[in-house]
């Protein structure tokens, strides 16, 4: 250091080592005396103690497997002998050799398969290739279609700059024909496919029941809801609104007077569907009624005036009345094809089962409608309120229709009273009622009268028996007192026999004869004997009441002095009353209540190690293990034995080479396959969270 | 090539930016895809327990590489099938014995094991059990009459006309009319029949070839008789004390200590003949050691009804006033005691389940009872009432009334009010006794012995092992040895067959509350709770009650939870079954009309 300062000495480097030099005086600390033996013999200890306890505790856990392992087959990590399935050989195979590593990474550069001889990537590729020609074919289709679609776009960007309402509407209702076409199609060529497209409108019907469309709940609506407090005409569109909400969420139901229409338009085509039960079923329903009344009401109004009525709901669009009136005589076409529709759906229906009811139920107009909704959800969007009323319109413009074509006198079953305003469902209602009302009473007559019966039995009863209840008076104070007449009580069925006894029981010894007449009658009174039999068993049973008081004791005691009352009451040490008898309420048996004891012998008293509580150990014992009761491979594996050597095979302790390979593995020998069931998931949660719940407290 | 193109043309009505609304027509591709995903879904389910199982076995390689065996087979393909078949649920309850409990909590985790690994046992065992019990595929068939014909009017003759011979040879009458008439009894593999005629004649054959065996007359009243546990040996009681004969009829005891014995009955698996006098006293004699197990004085009177329950293989006897008792050989009273009849008791008959007992008695009644709860099931009355009854394996029961022997069919189901068959004897009937595992039931009279032919009667499935009908002699005696091996002690008798599996409550309280002592504490016992102390405040004594309230009862509250859970499970259950039901009952109830 003093040479490397020489070359450059500088007055501060000086001064520095000056300090340095001072440092060095000043500093008079000696080397600490060395450690006692006894000292660092512990600390060695200590440190020795670490690395072994290290050393050692990393084979704890293989040590805890193999005690909890089902069965250990030494010597340890052992292949299992015997043939394997190719599958294992092969997957299990692994490359070591220099060359077999090379072939391998060759075949795995050229994608070759491995395992499975199953094709290359390559190979598939060129089995899916096609030839020029059809490649050229598709590049074309592909082509015409590309083009297209943007003319179709272009057209459809056009169109939707278009702001004309008419033009929409018109477009719309190309559309619901187009779309009613290829429906009728359908339905000739795939009845299948278009009974699946009903399905779907059910569905899309149902879709928009639960959703809040046409709910008055959307900003349009609610702004809606505030100007109508001065504007007619909102008020108006709100109403509207909510009458598409009613028509579109309504579940189809067939009245009865509709039914009849349809049988007079395709009489000879369905008379069972006319007659059938179900949408009749469907109107009993509580939960179709609330709708039905309204509905129903609708209709009536329509069939007092039905030229009127469309006119009436076309209202609210007073300015489009015109438009409407050239839409009608468009819609009167459409009627027909709609009409048509619904025959053949009703064919169709036919055609299926009965059974189910989603397909039954919905109308079939309605559903119609519903899709036609469907099929310009988009123009929905676009002028919501407009749509909507062209909608409702049609709908409306249907029912009249429909009413129209009906002639009014021609209603047998429906009756002049309900041409006075009462609903058809309202009626249906009150016959459901009076149907029910009168099961009801058949219901309670029929109790009644078996109540009544009963009744007079028991009255009877007791009039036959009332001498014997006098008597028995005082005993029925008890409370387990048994009616003889309770017992034996079930009566006999009669049997036939189809042929009669003809010999006589030839008894040979006449004592014996004698016995058995004997017996015969000796039962006179069987009953009550049996009953006096089991009342002392059950006195017998009762504990007694233990006397403990002594004469004399606070007060004068002597010959014929009794102890005062209060005084023996307070000695008498009642016995805690018995659990109740096992034949309390079976009035002809007697069960002895006395404990067998002699399977005690037998029995397991004391709980081997990991069990606490007897119903623990009873449930690990619950099922035989013998051949018995068991397969043959069931018995082998559950008295499979924990520790299995193979003769002649030396057993190695485990080596170190393994245990640290087991650290990834498992260590312990195949365990036996029992398909065992993870606990309850639940249940440790909850305990845990028990746990948790008592540590935070 | 439509469908795209349709789609094409919807495309742009739809703004840019929005999702295109979903329509119904474009629906059904999607739909049927995610059937398929579903589906899949539904397979990886199915493989995720196993997955789980081979990653509970630790070390468990052939569970490991099983696991993945169900994936990759040499062929590329994987199994379209992937494990083992199920098993249906019905033959699982058929075997399954006792009630899972829920698991230990995991802290104890030795107990847990062994609790995991016994129920992984069990499981593996009924279903094993449930798999192989399509071995047992006979089925027992029955008469069927033509429209508006009783099956009882159609005779045996009829009967044989109509089967095959070696069926048709079932059906004899041996004419015995000299020497009284005959009790009988079958062994326990219906191969072996034994006569006993009242005034003496006592003669065993194997009924099938008709080979006599051996015959005799013991020149005394024969009582009854009975085989023992092989066809080696028999028991007859004679007027005064019990004899026990070989097969060949070499008398090789006189038990001096059975005397006056009117029926008997033996117990196959305890290898216990029991008898009852006419002195009032029930024996059991143990015929593997020949001693006298127990001689219980029943102080009922002349004891000539009997029965036995093959299920818990208690003794039922029937007495004059009306009474069945039911004994044990370990208690000196009876265990139960049932008024059954107003008159005496002529018959008892038990069925093999020990489910039902047949009663019948001097009031002309037959009864059934369930004698698992002691309650009247159904009460017939027979004009002339029923001297013997006999039940059949498969339930059939026979009675007969003077000379006539009338086999009913499921007794205790719907009321019957005809016999299923009937037969009259040639003499008075003097003893019923259906043949085990064959169609056959026999009949002894005052004229001798009739096999007759009653179709379902038997068991068509034996157990080879336990009563083989077609053993050799050499099966039989290592039949011998196993079931001697295996004899049940007397001592474990009683009314619950499955008590031995319990422990013993008493014993255990008993030494549980010594270690409880000894201790000074209760290791059992749950530690009771103390709120940890808080600071600040919070240890203050309404927040320390409050923190007691929020942990009490909490036993009280899983119970409550559970069984609320419980409930609603099972409601659940039963509304599925009912759905069932209704859907396989195809019609519509009137209340469907309330669903959906």
């Amino acid at each position: 250091e003093a040479i490397k300062h020489c070359a450059p000495i500088t007055p501060s480097a000086l001064i520095k080592t000056k300090k340095q030099l001072k440092n060095l005086q000043h500093n008079q600390s000696t080397l600490e005396t060395p450690l006692t033996r006894k000292e660092t013999e512990k600390i060695q200890r200590e440190v020795a103690f670490e690395k072994t306890s290290k050393e050692v505790s990393r084979w704890q856990s293989v040590v805890l497997q193999n005690q909890k392992a089902e069965q250990l087959v030494f010597p340890l990590n052992q292949e299992p002998s015997g043939p394997k399935r190719i599958e294992h050989v092969v997957a299990g195979w692994k490359a070591q050799t220099p060359l077999e590593q090379e072939i391998f990474s060759l075949l795995r550069m050229n994608k070759q398969p491995l395992h499975d001889p199953v094709l290359t990537p390559t190979e598939e590729a060129s089995l899916r290739a096609m030839s020029l020609e059809e490649a050229k074919i598709r590049r074309a289709e592909l082509q015409k279609t590309r083009v297209l679609q943007s003319y179709y776009e272009a057209k459809a960007k056009r169109g939707k700059k278009i702001k004309s309402k008419k033009y929409h509407r018109v477009q719309k209702k190309v559309m619901r024909k187009e779309y009613l076409k290829q429906f009728d199609e359908m339905v000739k060529t795939d009845p299948a496919a278009a009974l699946e497209e009903l399905k779907k409108m059910e569905l899309s019907r149902m879709k928009e029941r639960m959703s809040l469309k046409h709910q008055n709940s959307g900003k349009w609506a609610k702004s809606k809801a505030i100007m109508a407090k001065y504007d007619d005409g909102a008020r108006k569109a709100m109403q509207k609104q909510l009458e598409v909400n009613k028509d579109l969420t309504q579940k189809l139901v067939i009245p009865a007077d509709e039914d009849e229409e349809d049988e007079e338009e395709s009489a000879e085509t369905l008379p069972d569907f006319v007659n059938d039960v179900e949408p009749i079923l469907d109107q009993v329903n509580p939960w179709m009624r609330g709708k039905l009344s309204t509905e129903p009401m609708m209709e009536e109004s329509n069939r007092l005036d039905p030229p009127v009525w469309p006119r009436e709901v076309g209202k609210p669009g007073e300015g489009q009345d015109e438009q409407e009136e050239d839409e009608e005589q468009m819609e009167e076409t459409e009627e027909e094809s709609l009409l048509r529709g619904f025959e053949e759906r009703r064919k169709l229906r036919q055609t299926e089962d009965y059974n189910s009811f989603s397909i039954q139920t919905p109308d079939g107009k309605k559903a119609e409608i519903l899709e036609i909704s469907d099929y310009d959800e988009e123009a929905v969007e676009i002028s919501d309120d407009d749509e909507e009323a062209g909608l409702s319109n049609f709908t409306s413009l249907f029912h009249g229709l429909v009413n129209h074509m009906e002639p009014p006198a021609d209603q047998p079953k429906a009756g002049p009273g309900l041409r006075q305003g009462e609903s058809p469902a309202l009626l249906e209602e009150g016959l459901v009622r009076v149907r029910t009302l009168e099961d009801v009473e058949l219901l309670s007559q029929d109790i009644s009268t078996s109540d009544t019966a009963l009744l007079t039995t028991q009255i009877l009863g007791t009039e036959e028996t009332d001498t014997q209840s006098a008597t028995q008076q005082a005993d029925k104070k008890r409370k387990k007192m048994i009616d003889p007449n309770e017992v034996l009580t079930k009566e006999a069925k009669v049997i036939e026999m189809p042929l009669a006894p003809t010999a006589v029981e030839d008894v040979e010894d006449k004592e014996e004869q004698r016995v058995i007449i004997k017996e015969a009658f000796a039962g006179d009174d069987v009953v009550s004997d049996f009953l006096k039999d089991k009342r002392k068993q059950e006195e017998a049973g009762r504990p007694k009441v233990i006397d403990l008081t002594l004469p004399g004791w606070g007060e004068w005691g002597g010959l014929g002095l009794q102890p005062s009352r209060s005084k023996r009451k307070r000695f008498r040490v009642k016995v805690a009353p018995p659990p109740p008898r096992q034949d309390q309420k079976l009035p002809n048996i007697i069960i002895a209540e006395k404990r067998d004891s002699s399977i005690a012998a037998h029995q397991v008293c004391q709980l081997p190690f990991p069990f606490e509580k007897p119903i623990q150990f009873e449930r690990t014992i619950r099922s035989p293990v013998g051949r018995t009761w068991n397969t043959q491979n069931a018995v082998q594996k559950i008295t499979a034995p924990k520790v299995v050597t193979q003769l002649g095979a030396i057993i190695e302790p485990i080596a170190r080479e393994d245990l640290i390979k087991d650290n990834r593995q498992a260590v312990t020998g195949p365990s036996i396959n029992l398909e065992s069931d993870q606990g309850p998931q639940k249940k440790r949660r909850s305990q845990q969270k028990k746990q948790h719940k008592r540590k935070k407290n | 090539m439509a469908a795209s193109s349709e789609t094409m043309l919807k495309k742009p009505h739809v703004g840019k930016k929005r999702k295109p609304p979903t329509r119904y027509w474009e629906r059904t591709e999607e739909d049927g895809k995610n059937d398929g995903k579903k589906q899949k879904e539904g397979d990886n389910n199915e493989q995720t327990p196993q997955q789980n199982n081979t990653r509970t076995k630790k070390g468990g390689k052939r569970g490991g590489k099983r696991g993945g065996a169900g994936k990759k087979v040499i062929s590329g393909k994987s199994d379209p099938f992937p494990g083992s078949a199920p098993v249906p649920e019905e033959k699982l309850k058929k075997f399954r014995r006792g009630v899972k409990g829920e698991l230990p909590p995991r802290p104890q985790y030795k107990l847990r094991d062994v609790v995991i690994r016994s129920e992984a046992a069990s499981d593996l065992a009924q279903k094993q059990n449930a798999r192989y019990d399509l071995m047992l595929p006979e089925d027992a068939g029955f008469l069927e009459g033509d429209e508006d014909e009783d099956t009882c009017t159609i005779s045996q003759d009829d009967i044989v006309d109509a089967v095959d011979i070696t069926a048709g040879a079932k059906y004899f009458n041996l004419t015995l009319s000299q020497f009284g008439p005959y009790r009988l009894d079958y062994s326990k593999t219906g191969r072996h029949l034994l006569l006993g005629g009242r005034r003496g004649h006592v003669t065993c054959l194997d009924w099938q070839s008709k080979q006599l065996m051996c015959e005799m007359n013991v020149m005394e009243t024969v009582n009854d008789v009975k085989w023992l546990h092989s066809e080696a040996l028999f028991a007859v009681a004679q007027k005064k004390w019990l004899y026990i004969y070989d097969n060949k009829g070499i008398e090789l005891h006189c038990i001096r200590k059975f005397n006056d014995v009117l029926r008997m009955q033996f117990l196959p698996y305890h290898f216990l003949l029991a008898t009852a006098s006419a002195t009032g006293f029930l024996q059991y004699l143990d015929v593997s050691v020949g001693k006298e197990v127990v001689a219980i004085c029943t102080k009922a009177g002349r004891l000539d009804v009997m029965a036995h329950n093959p299920h818990n293989a208690i003794i039922h006897l029937g007495h004059s006033n009306g009474t069945v008792t039911l004994w044990t050989p370990n208690q000196r009273e009876p265990l139960v005691k049932m008024l059954c009849h107003q008159g005496g008791v002529r018959s008892v008959a038990v069925d093999k389940t020990g489910t039902y007992m047949v009663t019948s008695g001097m009031d002309k009644k037959l009864k059934v009872y369930d004698i698992r709860a002691y309650r009247p099931l159904q009460s017939y009355f027979l004009p002339a009432g029923a001297s013997c009854l006999s039940l059949s394996q498969r339930g059939l029961l026979s009675a007969a009334t003077g000379d006539i022997v009338q086999v009913y069919r499921d007794v205790w189901g719907i009321p019957v009010t005809k016999p299923y068959m009937a037969h009259r004897a040639k003499g008075s009937v003097w003893g019923v006794h259906f043949c085990p595992f064959e169609d056959v039931l026999g009949v002894g009279h005052g004229e001798g012995f009739t096999s007759m032919v009653v179709p379902g009667a038997g068991e068509p499935n034996f157990d080879g092992l336990d009563a083989n009908p077609y053993r050799s002699a050499k099966q039989r005696q290592e039949w011998e040895v196993k079931a001697l091996l295996e004899k049940i002690q007397p001592e474990l008798i009683g009314l619950d067959p499955s008590q031995l599996s319990q422990v013993d409550h008493s014993t255990w309280e008993q030494r549980h509350e010594d270690r409880v002592q000894v201790l000074g504490f209760d290791p059992l016992a749950k530690e009771k709770f103390t709120p940890r102390l808080k600071t600040k405040g919070r240890s203050s004594s309404g927040k320390v009650e409050k923190r007691k309230k929020q942990v009490a009862h909490e036993d009280q509250r899983d119970v409550i939870r559970q069984t609320v859970e419980d409930r609603m499970k099972i409601d659940k259950e039963r509304k599925e079954k009912e759905k069932k039901k209704a859907a396989a009952a195809g019609q519509k109830s009137a209340l469907d009309r309330f669903r959906k």
